[in-house]
């Protein structure tokens, strides 16, 4: 059987992907997606835990952060459509009107 | 066998997060994300959690990323041209934030070797829709209802952002 070290190490690796992608892409919609995938590897970590435990608490609170990343992805995105229809564009560099 | 489907499982989630990130063309990067997603689903069902299986597999992959997509196709978005074609210190930087984070967390995990060696018998009757579901209608009904709240206040504040009628500095209305 597999520890369940190697799940908690996979779940890092997604993490650390989703991390470099959020600090190194300017478009927002792939920024975006590199959050849905930072949290996809934390419901990893949590299902884990929870099967490894036999607990289904940890289950639950995967079942509610997907509901969360999903209202999280609709509002994200009405965001990214009123961005685009005052710049004409999703870069977020270009986004600076709040920058110091 | 269920480690020779995790290595492989495992493999192909890493290779499509990176590839995800990597990717210039918007459309790939999502078509990425879902391949992600799917042998993320694999990955829930060899921990025995059938019902996040199907869910993630029904909400992520499907219903989520269909939006990814209609949105990319909405705003007709141009690839990033200049991504990765140079050096830049910007992305040295990036690397460096991400091997750092990796280090905390992997040095937090090796911590504690030899934790919890196997999946709990338990398991078995624990990830079915019958327990989960059982669960869920009875001692978190309240936060069950309360989500239910969340995802109407978010499609109502998502109409409200995206709507089309914008008022411009130059007082002219569109």
């Amino acid at each position: 059987m597999i520890e369940i070290d190697w799940y908690l190490a996979l779940s890092a690796v997604l993490f650390t992907t989703g991390l470099i992608g959020v600090l190194v892409r300017r478009n927002a919609i792939v920024l975006f997606m590199c959050i849905e995938l930072m949290l996809n590897a934390v419901n990893l970590s949590l299902i884990s835990f929870a099967s490894y435990h036999g607990n289904t608490e940890g289950q639950i609170l995967v079942f509610f952060a997907l509901a969360v990343a999903a209202a999280e992805a609709v509002v994200g995105l009405a965001i990214i459509i009123a961005i685009f229809r005052n710049q004409l564009s999703v870069d977020i560099t270009r986004v600076n009107l709040l920058r110091w | 066998m269920i480690t020779y489907a995790f290595v492989l499982l495992a493999i192909l989630a890493i290779a499509s997060a990176i590839a995800m990130v990597m990717n210039k063309n918007t459309v790939n990067s999502a078509l990425f994300l879902v391949l992600n997603m799917l042998s993320l689903a694999g990955l829930y069902l060899l921990l025995q959690a059938q019902f996040l299986a199907v869910i993630q597999i029904l909400v992520y992959a499907g219903a989520i990323m269909v939006l990814f997509l209609f949105v990319i196709m909405l705003l007709n978005v141009d690839d990033e041209a200049q991504f990765l074609d140079k050096f830049r210190v910007k992305y040295f930087l990036a690397f460096l934030l991400g091997v750092v984070v990796f280090g905390q967390i992997i040095y937090t995990i090796g911590g504690v070797t030899d934790l919890l060696p196997e999946i709990s018998p338990e398991m078995e009757r624990v990830g079915t829709v019958e327990a989960v579901g059982d669960v869920l209608f009875t001692d978190y009904m309240l936060p069950f209802e309360m989500t239910a709240i969340l995802l109407t206040a978010a499609v109502v504040g998502a109409l409200m952002v995206a709507q089309y009628k914008i008022k411009r500095t130059d007082g002219i209305d569109e």
